[in-house]
C-alpha cells in the first residue's frame, strides 16, 4: 500500500494590542522572553534564543552552557510585515539541514496600536519523508512505541 | 522533550497502548485486536476511535471488515502536536508584547 499523505498546513492567528513593528520587534528580538520555555533541544537549560534579523540569519538556542544549537534560519526578513523561518527540527526533535518546513509569519496593522498576526507552519509531508526510519522502528525495542511508553509513563 | 502530546496522551491508557502495539505487525481488523485483550470489541472500538483522533492510526474498508493500521509517518500526532504547540506560543508572546508594550525594555 502507497499512500501519499499531505497534511494540511498548521495555522494560527492572534491579535496583539501593540503596533505592527512592536509586534514584529517582540517576536524576533524578544522571542527568548514569550517561547515555551521547556521547548527547546539543547543538552542543557534554555537560556536564549537568537533570529539573526537578516535574510540568511541563523535561528538558534544557546543553552546554559553556552552551547548554540541549531534550529533552523531566516528565509524572509521582510519588517514588519512578514518573516520566514525554516524550522529545521525533525519530528525525532534533534537538528537536520536536509529538512526545511517552513513558518511564515504576517504582521498586519488593524489598527495604531493594534495588530494582526498569523502563523503558517508548513511543508509538514517532508517530516514524513524524514520518518522512514521511525516508520521501520515501530516495533524495535527502542523504537517509536518505546518512545511514546516512556512519555507515557511520565505523564500517567 | 516530546512532541505529540494528544499522541501521548492517548497512549497513557495501558489497554490503548496494548492496542496501538498490536498494530506494530500489521493491520488489524476490531475483532483480531480484540482477541486475547480482556476488553470486550465495543471497548476496543473506543480506544481506536481515541488513537485515530490523535493521529497514530488509520482505517480503511476491506470488502466488509474496517482494518486498523498504525498512521505510516505518524505525521496527524506531529501536526497535532505543532498545532497545539503555536496556539501556546502565539499565546505567549501576545502575553509578551502587550507587557512589553510600545516602548520596549
Amino acid at each position: 500500500m502507497n499512500r501519499t499523505i499531505q497534511p494540511a498546513p498548521v495555522r494560527r492567528s492572534v491579535d496583539v494590542k501593540v503596533s505592527q513593528k512592536r509586534a514584529f520587534e517582540v517576536f524576533t528580538g524578544s522571542i527568548a522572553a514569550w517561547w515555551p520555555r521547556s521547548h527547546h533541544i539543547g543538552a542543557t537549560e534554555l537560556k536564549s534564543i537568537t533570529i539573526e534579523p537578516r535574510e540568511g540569519g541563523r535561528w538558534y538556542e544557546t543553552g546554559e552552557d553556552g552551547v548554540e544549537t541549531e534550529w533552523g534560519k531566516v528565509l524572509v526578513w521582510d519588517p514588519y510585515g512578514r518573516l520566514v523561518l525554516a524550522w529545521q527540527i525533525t519530528a525525532e526533535f534533534k537538528y537536520d539541514a536536509s529538512l526545511t518546513t517552513e513558518v511564515e509569519l504576517q504582521f498586519t496593522a488593524i489598527g495604531e496600536r493594534e495588530t494582526h498576526v498569523d502563523l503558517e507552519h508548513r511543508n509538514l509531508e517532508r517530516f514524513g519523508d524524514k520518518a522512514e526510519q521511525v516508520r521501520s522502528q515501530v516495533g524495535a525495542p527502542n523504537g517509536w512505541t518505546k518512545v511514546l511508553e516512556d512519555y507515557a509513563g511520565h505523564t500517567s | 522533550m516530546a512532541y505529540a502530546n494528544a499522541a501521548f496522551a492517548a497512549l497513557a491508557d495501558p489497554t490503548r497502548r496494548e492496542v496501538f502495539e498490536r498494530l506494530a505487525s500489521g493491520g488489524k481488523s476490531v475483532g483480531e485486536l480484540a482477541q486475547g485483550l480482556p476488553v470486550s470489541r465495543p471497548a476496543v472500538s473506543q480506544h481506536l476511535k481515541v488513537l485515530k483522533e490523535a493521529g497514530l492510526v488509520t482505517d480503511e474498508a476491506q470488502g466488509t471488515r474496517r482494518v486498523y493500521h498504525i498512521d505510516p509517518d505518524g505525521l496527524g500526532a506531529l501536526r497535532a502536536w505543532l498545532d497545539q504547540f503555536w496556539a501556546l506560543a502565539l499565546e505567549a508572546f501576545k502575553a509578551e508584547a502587550e507587557r512589553q508594550g510600545e516602548e520596549g525594555e
